[in-house]
């Protein structure tokens, strides 16, 4: 197990009466950008304080590196945790906050001197080394929480929430920042967020958490084109759902019926692997997958229904319909903005929605 | 209001630079031999040990207040309203009345003697009254909650994801107080010393009470220039000089401490 970094083992973690984290394991391999991705009280930052050693679990084990942290204060785990709100020191300049944790485990002088300047070099703060956390943008002060974090190597950073308090254009900046800095150095990531369109950005891995539980784990890909419940691809982007029955199902394909749109034709769809027992399934479509026609049969996809536009908006990079397929479907479809030339459609239009089998994931209930 | 503040304060500067008349009366003789009997070496003992009891008591009630504080500032919400009210509730009650109570608590078949003797630590009764200790005594209970009041509102601000990323950065409770607890509640700490230390070297009912009035302090000197000796302006010359000096300190504290501030706003 040499390439595990960081082991949790059946955690379980009560709030009072509230159950936060829910017979909670995950194996976070060594070097990896792990992000546990999930909605605010979900059991997200719990599981990150319990690994920083701030909580004891109720029940369960965590290992860092194969130790046991049973009792073990954050102050001995070979662990840093970047606070959301960066939790700088603010009597501090920024050279003596990062060197705290180097001056606490009595690092020699010169070593400490060149470890605090090598990281304030990786987070391009060299310049400011003598200034006051208040004197900084909230990009530097969460860079030099980052910075002291990584100037004492440890095994694993933990990142609670770490672009929260950052606007929206510094977040998209800083999440590739993370990641470069992240394989740079090659420390194991932990990294918890609300924001899925992050994970997916910055993660080798993500963990989808609800209730105190871990619904999926699996890669950006996996987790967002293959969710395996319908909760995981509800909060990971939008998702058209139709609820339906199998009709027929061969090697890599399955055709389904939904009582709840008018088709003439059944739906064809990607076989989900393992055996096929359900009879009742939701058919899950993300909205940038679909296509829309006048004509069914100009569109050479797989699989086309009709629906009327009820609301069509117009964000500069793409056009956004609302579509309605019967009383109680209704879908949404977002097509690029691919200039004057595109077809446009009107609200209140008859269209065909269109796509191919493999853009469905089949979920059985 | 500032009118109201300065008046006396400026009578009582004035008297300073007159001379006792024969009957006790205040003559307007303007002159400085006033000050210059501040510097009778009798007087010079009592600043001395006065000192030495507020200095003290600034330091006990530091010692006892901040864990209290610390606790009160780290419980539940709901909680620390309650524990504040705890510590503000003797207020409520006449200081002399407070006083008086502590000497039925420390003579000698008083309530600690009584313990001390059923527990077998003692066989014989301990002079606790009439000392410098049970001066000290009186003072630490009757300021505690002026120390403990600023350093609550301090503590209360503490960011505590800041002593977490402390102990995080493998700091050891010790450092974590010391790093990160301390400075950041500075403030609270100078304020509570202030208010702690001013009043104490200033205190009469005290010393005269649990000091049973055979050791004097810069208060009891003061109170025993006026309505002793009806020598007002000797009175007022002790109380003005020791405004003054305490004043002074003060000033030079939050001077260089404002300097220091202005540094870290980056001015």
């Amino acid at each position: 197990m040499a390439d595990t970094s960081v082991e949790l083992r059946d955690l379980v973690k009560y709030h009072g009466a509230t159950l936060a984290v829910d017979h909670l394991s995950l194996e976070v391999r060594s070097g990896e950008f792990f992000s546990i991705l999930g909605p605010s009280g979900a059991g997200k930052t719990t599981t990150l304080r319990l690994v920083g050693g701030f909580e004891r679990p109720d029940r369960g084990e965590i290992l860092i590196e194969g130790r046991s942290m049973q009792n073990v204060p954050p102050n001995l785990r070979p662990v840093n945790l970047v606070f959301q709100t960066f939790a700088l020191f603010p009597h501090m300049t920024v050279f003596d906050n990062v060197a705290f944790g180097l001056e606490m485990r009595r690092v020699r002088r010169a070593e400490l001197r060149s470890r605090v300047s090598a990281a304030l070099d990786m987070v391009k703060l060299s310049d400011k080394h003598s200034r006051l956390p208040s004197q900084l943008s909230g990009g530097e002060q969460q860079r030099v929480a980052l910075a002291r974090a990584l100037v004492n190597r440890p095994a694993v950073v933990l990142l609670d929430e770490p672009l929260g308090a950052l606007d929206q254009q510094l977040r998209q900046e800083m999440q590739l920042e993370l990641k470069t800095i992240q394989k740079q150095v090659g420390i194991t990531f932990i990294c918890v967020t609300h924001h899925q369109e992050e994970a997916l950005i910055m993660s080798d891995r993500v963990a989808v958490m609800d209730h105190g539980r871990v619904l999926q784990v699996g890669s950006p890909q996996e987790v967002y084109e293959s969710p395996t419940s319908e909760v995981v691809a509800r909060f990971i982007g939008l998702s058209n759902h139709l609820s339906g029955r199998i009709v027929t199902v061969d090697g890599t394909t399955c055709t389904i019926t939904s009582s709840d749109i008018p088709t003439t034709q059944p739906l064809l769809v990607r076989r989900p692997p393992g055996p096929m027992e359900a009879n009742r399934v939701m058919l899950l479509l993300r909205p940038e997958r679909l296509h829309l026609s006048q004509d069914a049969h100009a569109c050479r996809f797989d699989n086309a229904v009709s629906a009327r536009i009820d609301k069509v908006t117009y964000t500069g990079s793409e056009m956004q319909y609302l579509l309605r397929l019967s009383d109680s479907v209704l879908w949404r479809a977002r097509l690029p903005n691919s200039g004057a030339r595109q077809e446009r459609f009107r609200v209140g239009e008859a269209v065909f929605l269109c796509w191919n089998a493999d853009d469905g994931v089949i979920l059985t209930e | 209001m500032g009118i109201f503040f300065f008046i006396p304060l400026l009578m009582v500067l004035a008297v300073s630079f007159a001379s006792r008349g024969t009957d006790g009366g205040v003559e307007w003789t303007v002159n400085l031999t006033n000050y210059a009997h501040l510097a009778d070496p009798l007087y010079l003992r009592i600043y001395g040990r006065s000192s030495g009891l507020a200095l003290a008591t600034t330091a006990l009630c530091l010692l006892l207040g901040f864990p209290l504080a610390y606790s009160i500032a780290r419980a539940p919400i709901r909680w620390q309203g309650i524990w504040l009210l705890l510590v503000m509730i003797p207020f409520w009650t006449n200081f002399l009345v407070r006083t008086y109570a502590w000497i039925f608590i420390l003579r000698t078949e008083g309530l600690m003697n009584t313990v001390l003797i059923n527990l077998g630590l003692t066989t014989q009764p301990i002079e606790l009254l009439y000392s410098d200790w049970s001066i000290l005594i009186g003072l630490v209970y009757g300021y505690l909650p002026f120390m403990v009041l600023p350093l609550y509102a301090a503590l209360e601000r503490l960011d505590s994801s800041v002593v977490e990323a402390a102990w995080d950065l493998y700091a050891t409770g010790w450092f974590v107080f010391w790093r990160v607890v301390l400075p950041l509640t500075k403030p609270g700490v100078v304020a509570g010393c202030i208010f702690v230390f001013i009043p104490s070297l200033g205190a009469f009912i005290t010393p005269d009470l649990l000091g049973g009035a055979k050791t004097m302090m810069v208060g009891n000197l003061i109170q025993h220039e006026y309505l002793v000796m009806r020598d007002w302006p000797l009175g007022s010359a002790i109380s003005f000089a020791l405004m003054a000096l305490v004043l002074l300190a003060a000033m030079a504290y939050f001077k260089t401490d404002g300097r220091l501030d202005r540094l870290e706003r980056g001015g």
